[in-house]
């Protein structure tokens, strides 16, 4: 089975080092609706961020992005349409959850050295390049094997066990 | 090139002479503990088919009893699931309620050697077993459960060796406080601990330290496999088989460095984050206090909270604090009653809860509002992590939050006099 690789184009956020997920989704949120939970987005460290982005738009940070809970908070950054995530590191639980809720990441040391807020970066799932449109300046990233890439780009893990009957929406 | 320990045991349940940093393996799953916030509607789906339900527990810890309505639905729905399935560990309500990782501890449900995944990121409690334990999301646990495996990327390890004594009432949450200063992020990499120190420290301290692992934000941490830890599980588990798993000789490690036990001191942890971010308790003396609590998985044992009645025994809390206890569970709890340990507690003023998570996550008992400041001996103290993203959460060793509960700002325990 042929495999898409997607190319993403998109502005770029700049956030720190160790960005916790109780800052993506705040614990009092944990029991809302996927749609209640894009609204508090960064709502402790940046209020009103999630008014300002754009559908596409990439988020790059520093080490150990989404460290802390096993909360889909990597569901709620695909809800509010950011394109991908790149990291210098990222938390292996985040990371999971990005395999798991069919959210594009990747790990990128040093790519938080070589994006300033606002800048156009171009990801591709391709190659494994992180692109600065601005300066030229092109970094690898650390490549993801096929069979999680396989899974992160077409809706997670849920899909997956959908199509195989393993579990269905549930009945509530 | 020898393996470390982390590596031996993903090698032995992936049928593999050898894993290396770098691999993806895919691991048969010994044990899938399912809770109450994967229930909810926006995570759970109808199971069709659970690959192994003697492998399954399902544990509600996280809003028990039900807090509100959607708690209560969940937990409706993990009893449906529970009953069509056959699952018989289930932690319902009752005598065997309590924190998913502590049961897991109270319980043996971890074997060395062997793979236990929950959708809990504080799972790394059960790697002081030995186990490759490591918190998942709530995908990977409807994936464990109905498939029996699941996938991790192997890291490279860093190992710490334990030397001499802690000396009280410094604590191991002191040490992982110490460690998170001085070496900050373990992202993407295991930790192995072990070392001389191991005879003397309980199987209570060392789950402290792997349960906190979490904050260092490692992939799996686990303990080298000793006489005190297996003669617990085999205590917990008469007769049954199980191949622990020790580092090879020349294993090798991103990194080894060792920690000197008897150097530690009571540390406080500064509001919004763990890494990097502790101070010596006397160095933040008077600083007020509004609320204080003790419990969680990483400081709800019964260990913890015979220190909380050592230190609050014959004294009172201060007016202006609410001390909440929680025990880890309500076996615990009943066993701190029958030592005398909850009276002391409660004579002193503190409130002591049913066993949950509770404050820990800012979910129930203890929700803290704007411009509130706690000292907590928990898991966490990031930014509104126990309440309001105004409110300030400090985070110590239990000895150290009930002393400044005591005094109403943050004290050094060892400066509460006998």
């Amino acid at each position: 089975m042929t495999m898409e690789r997607p190319i993403l184009n998109g502005q770029v956020w700049k956030f720190p080092e160790n960005i916790n997920t109780d800052l993506i989704l705040p614990g009092r949120a944990q029991y809302f609706s996927e749609e209640e939970q894009k609204e508090v987005v960064f709502e402790a460290n940046r209020p009103g961020w999630i008014r300002e982005i754009r559908q596409g738009d990439i988020i790059v940070a520093g080490r150990n992005f989404g460290m802390g809970s096993s909360r889909p908070a990597a569901r709620s950054l695909r809800n509010i349409g950011i394109g991908c995530l790149v990291a210098d590191s990222i938390n292996g639980l985040f990371f999971r959850n990005c395999v798991n809720w069919g959210f594009l990441a990747l790990e990128c040391p040093g790519v938080s050295n070589t994006f300033n807020e606002g800048d156009q970066a171009a990801v591709s799932f391709e190659d494994f390049s992180i692109t600065n449109k601005m300066s030229g300046e092109v970094l690898s990233a650390n490549a993801i094997p096929d069979s999680l890439l396989l899974t992160m780009n077409a809706g997670g893990v849920l899909p997956v066990l959908e199509a195989e009957g393993l579990i269905s929406e549930a009945q509530v | 090139m020898g393996m470390t320990a982390i590596e031996k045991i993903l090698a032995k349940n992936s049928n593999q002479a050898s894993v290396k940093p770098g691999d993806l393996v895919v691991v048969e799953v010994g044990t899938a503990i399912l809770y109450d916030n994967n229930l909810i509607p926006a995570n759970w789906r109808n199971i069709l088919k659970v690959k192994h339900p003697d492998r399954v527990v399902m544990v509600f810890d996280h809003r028990v009893p039900a807090k509100d309505i959607m708690s209560a639905q969940a937990h409706s729905t993990g009893r449906k699931f529970v009953k069509k399935f056959g699952i018989k560990r289930f932690h319902d309500v009752g005598a065997e309620q309590g924190i998913s990782h502590v049961l897991v501890a109270d319980h043996g449900y971890a074997l060395p050697g062997t793979v236990l995944v929950c959708g809990d990121s504080h799972t790394c409690s059960a790697g002081v077993f030995n186990c490759a334990a490591r918190g998942t999301g709530s995908p990977d646990m409807l994936y464990a459960v109905t498939k029996g495996e699941t996938w991790f990327k192997v890291g490279e390890t860093v190992r710490y060796d334990l030397i001499n004594n802690l000396s009280a009432p410094a604590s191991t949450k002191d040490v992982i406080l110490h460690i998170a200063n001085v070496y900050g992020d373990h992202a993407t990499m295991n930790i192995e601990f072990g070392g001389p120190a191991l005879p003397n420290l309980s199987m209570n301290a060392r789950r402290t330290i792997t349960t906190m692992s979490a904050e260092l934000s490692a992939e799996f941490a686990t303990f080298e496999p000793d006489p005190v830890m297996l003669e617990y599980v085999r205590g917990k588990n008469p007769g049954v088989e199980f191949e622990e798993q020790y580092p090879d000789p020349n294993a090798n490690y991103h990194r080894r460095n060792t920690i000197d036990l008897a150097g530690i001191e009571p540390l406080v942890a500064l509001p919004d984050a763990v890494l990097n971010n502790s101070r010596p308790a006397a160095e933040l003396e008077g600083e007020r206090i509004d609320q204080a609590f003790i419990g969680s998985c990483a400081n709800g044992t019964l260990d913890d909270l015979a220190v909380a009645s050592d230190m609050l025994g014959g004294r009172t809390v201060s007016k202006h604090v609410r001390l909440i206890v929680t025990p880890g569970s309500q076996s615990i709890y009943r066993q701190a009653l029958k030592a005398g340990y909850i009276e002391k507690i409660m004579d002193a003023g503190a409130v002591v809860t049913n066993a949950t998570c509770g404050a820990c996550g800012g979910g129930h008992l203890g929700i803290l509002s704007a411009g509130e400041t706690c000292i907590t001996a928990s898991t966490r103290n990031f930014k509104g992590r126990m309440g309001d993203p105004d409110s300030r959460v400090f985070m110590a060793s239990p000895a150290t939050v009930a002393a400044s509960a005591i005094r109403g700002s943050i004290t050094d325990p060892r400066n509460i006099g006998n």
